[in-house]
């Protein structure tokens, strides 16, 4: 109709790029995203977290819109330290899983724009990733990418990860898990191609690798730009490895 | 149970629906009604509004520059009006979008100070408690889609520790060693990081001060909704100050020379 | 025989938007994110662009040339869509040349400018070239902007594409009248780096040109500040990787017997 007022409506969400990822070994678990913050063509700016050490066996990396992904993790962080006063212990990882995914579906209608990424090490010491989407459905798995330059990781991980694709030599099998130095590498590749290919993925890359108990550092050794992050001395570990990503 | 037997619906009439495609019956709405809820308004769009924000790290502490124009549309309506505003002794911030939602902002601060000062606990909120709080009061109004429209920058210096930090009416959040909202963030902010990233820790105060003129210029060369005339703010550990207005010197010269758009030479 | 109006026809638009609305849209095309620049000095023109194109949030190509020959002594730096302002300035090159040919004097700036904006205009901005056109002729350097829709802007510093900002505020903030070839090719990188690192559609490379009354020196990736850094595995496949069903394995040399008939020595009376 010509000359009605017209009313714009509010858009309460926006997309901030980014890409996170995780991969689950044997003993360890690995979780990483780039740190760059973007609203369309800007760079908002070069270092904003995506990966938060929840315990020292559980690490969230968080992509999506960058408001609402900051406000979840300050929620779970909370429904973690609420638990820690109620049980006198850290929540197990498969319990923080379950509590996302709850966490998650309560705002079915108004949901939290972001894709979560759980990795850690569970009860019986094995590593493990969980992914979730945005209202909550959610999975273990060994492997995930998720975010802006997800298309372009995901498919290089089920081909190095998941072996598809790749026949292995005849009287050897594909191995069920990837040695820690492996994976390190496979996960900064991922990034550092990424970052050739997506505008949005660059600046910097932090990776949290988390260790089993008692778990030795074999394979973590003379790893440049590592620093370890964890509270006691008698559980698993967290270590974070920071490294420099293009910033074009 | 709706028990007024108008809001069940009606039969079909052929006459009028011959194959049942009109929706189901639309039923008045028969609750208790707000009778004031036509008169509330959400902000929807800004009204009279400021344009960027400016702010960088340096040595010392924290410098933040907006200029001193809220426009109303395009309409230049008000020349001076100032766009930074000091929280407690140690922190300013300063506020693009529209500027009743600021206000209102100061207003919510004066407040929140004063509740702070009266508990006399020996805690005083230092940039980084200010720029939390905003950021949960920006993220609560964008929740109820009722935003505060603005994009703010937080900066100051606690503990030796110098502090700057963004957040806007969606509630997103981020901090870097340069800052600028608006335009600012296209045309300043190139300037800005060439200048700071990775020395902010050896910038002087009048090297800072040099940096944000020189971006403040060129925003006005290049902004149409800015003025020639503005703030700067700078929190070192000593405190805060602001600047009285800075008129700025421009050079139009260059236009001497320009021609026509195309084939013209006269 | 159906109604044919004079002009230009543009019913495809409203077919497109048909098409499109029905769930058929146009195919995207690649866009040059872009920064390109152009700056006069003393002795001519510095012409600069990145080297990032873009599909979106991919990049489609990361050292792609988007300063576009049109004549020896004229140069055009394309942003927008690729295939437009390839073959835009491809078709005002040969167009040029042309002209050059039957007029007999070497083509001037303003001409290359005139027959970009009258094209430009005659699509109705549907060719999305946005053109910085810089060059040197015998009535001196000129540089000129031409936006999409033919409009045109002569100035002494131009910039265009999504880094436009960016680097127009280094020119801003550097810009002198009457600057040496060294102090504009300077503030031309500048400009460019502005762009490629604070704007997301421009990346990779910076690419120069300079133009004076003496000859044109293309400086293909002037500055190369995002090099690749090594990786950290080799991704080279074991033989044998890839699983097949079926195998066959056909001789592709065919014997056959070659039978002279007559002379064999060619005839070169």
């Amino acid at each position: 109709m010509p000359g009605a007022p017209s009313q714009r409506q509010f858009n309460p969400y926006s997309e901030n790029g980014g890409t996170i990822l995780a991969i689950a070994g044997q003993d360890f678990s690995v979780i990483a995203g780039d740190t760059r913050q973007s609203e369309g063509y800007s760079i908002q700016t070069r270092y904003a977290p995506k990966v938060f050490r929840l315990t020292d066996r559980a690490v969230l990396a968080v992509n999506g819109f960058a408001a609402d992904g900051n406000m979840f993790v300050k929620n779970v962080k909370q429904r973690l330290e609420w638990y820690r006063h109620a049980h006198a212990k850290d929540m197990p990882l498969r319990a923080i899983a379950r509590l996302i995914q709850t966490m998650l579906y309560a705002r079915r209608f108004f949901p939290y724009y972001v894709n979560n990424i759980l990795g850690g090490i569970e009860e019986d010491g094995t590593g493990a990733v969980y992914s979730f989407d945005p209202v909550g459905s959610y999975e273990r798995e060994a492997c995930r990418a998720a975010g802006a330059a997800s298309s372009l990781v995901q498919p290089f991980l089920d081909n190095q990860i998941y072996y598809k694709n790749q026949l292995a030599a005849t009287g050897t099998a594909h191995p069920a898990h990837l040695p820690l130095p492996s994976v390190l590498a496979i996960v900064i590749d991922s990034f550092t191609s990424a970052t050739e290919r997506h505008i949005e993925v660059g600046d910097g890359l932090e990776i949290f690798v988390v260790l089993a108990r008692g778990r030795s550092l074999q394979g973590l050794e003379g790893v440049k730009g590592m620093s370890e992050l964890t509270t006691t001395d008698d559980g698993e570990r967290v270590f974070v490895v920071r490294r420099e990503l293009k910033k074009d | 149970m709706d028990h007024f037997p108008t809001s069940w619906g009606r039969p079909r009439n052929d006459a009028i629906d011959a194959y049942g495609t009109y929706p189901i019956a639309q039923r008045p709405y028969n609750g208790p009604k707000d009778a004031f809820s036509e008169g509330v308004q959400h902000t929807q769009q800004p009204i009279v509004t400021g344009t960027s924000v400016l702010a960088i790290k340096f040595k010392d502490g924290v410098m933040m520059a907006a200029d001193n124009l809220a426009s109303y549309g395009s309409l230049a309506r008000f020349k001076d009006v100032q766009r930074l505003y000091p929280v407690g002794t140690h922190t300013v911030i300063g506020a693009g979008g529209d500027m009743s939602d600021f206000q209102y902002i100061q207003s919510m601060l004066d407040e929140l100070m004063i509740d702070e000062f009266c508990a006399q606990d020996g805690h005083t909120l230092g940039p980084a408690e200010i720029h939390e709080y905003l950021a949960q009061v920006m993220y609560a109004r964008r929740s109820k889609m009722n935003p505060l429209w603005n994009a703010l920058l937080v900066g100051g210096v606690k503990d030796g520790k110098s502090f700057l930090a963004f957040v806007d009416l969606l509630g997103t959040t981020y901090t870097a060693s340069t800052l600028a909202t608006g335009y600012g963030a296209h045309i300043a902010q190139p300037l800005l990081r060439s200048a700071v990233e990775t020395h902010e820790h050896e910038l002087t105060e009048a090297q800072a001060r040099q940096i944000i003129d020189d971006s403040m210029k060129v925003l006005f060369y290049r902004d149409a909704r800015s003025i020639n005339k503005y703030q700067v703010a700078t929190i070192t550990a000593a405190g805060s100050s602001i600047s009285d207005s800075i008129t700025l010197e421009t050079t139009w010269d260059f236009a001497e020379g320009i021609r026509g758009y195309g084939a013209q030479t006269e | 025989m159906a109604f044919n109006n004079a002009g230009f026809d543009f019913s495809n638009t409203s077919r497109n938007a048909f098409l499109s609305e029905k769930g058929l849209p146009l195919p995207k095309a690649t866009s040059t994110g872009t920064t390109i620049v152009g700056c006069l000095f003393k002795d001519g023109i510095v012409l600069g662009a990145d080297t990032r194109a873009t599909e979106g949030p991919i990049v489609a190509d990361k050292n792609c040339e988007k300063i576009h020959y049109i004549t020896e002594n004229i140069r055009c730096c394309g942003a927008g869509t690729a295939a437009d302002t390839e073959f835009t300035t491809a078709m005002i090159s040969s167009n040029m040349e042309l002209h050059g040919l039957s007029s007999g004097r070497k083509p001037r700036v303003v001409t290359a400018m005139t027959m970009l904006k009258q094209y430009l205009f005659r699509y109705q901005g549907q060719v999305g070239a946005a053109l910085v056109l810089g060059g040197v002729d015998a009535s001196g350097p000129h540089l000129f902007t031409i936006h999409p829709h033919g409009s045109t802007d002569k100035l002494p510093y131009v910039t265009m594409g999504s880094g436009s900002l960016a680097a127009m505020a280094v020119f801003e903030r550097g810009w002198r009248a009457g600057m040496t070839r060294e102090e504009a090719l300077q503030l031309v990188t500048a400009a460019i780096s502005a762009g490629i690192f604070n704007d997301l559609g421009s990346g990779s490379n910076v690419d120069a040109c300079v133009i004076t009354a003496q000859g044109t020196e293309e400086l293909r990736n002037f500055v190369k500040p995002n090099e690749r850094v090594q990786k950290e595995r080799s991704y080279t496949f074991r033989r044998g990787t890839t699983a097949w069903k079926t195998e066959n394995i056909r001789d592709l040399i065919v014997s056959e017997s070659v039978k002279m008939v007559g002379g064999d020595e060619m005839d070169t009376s």
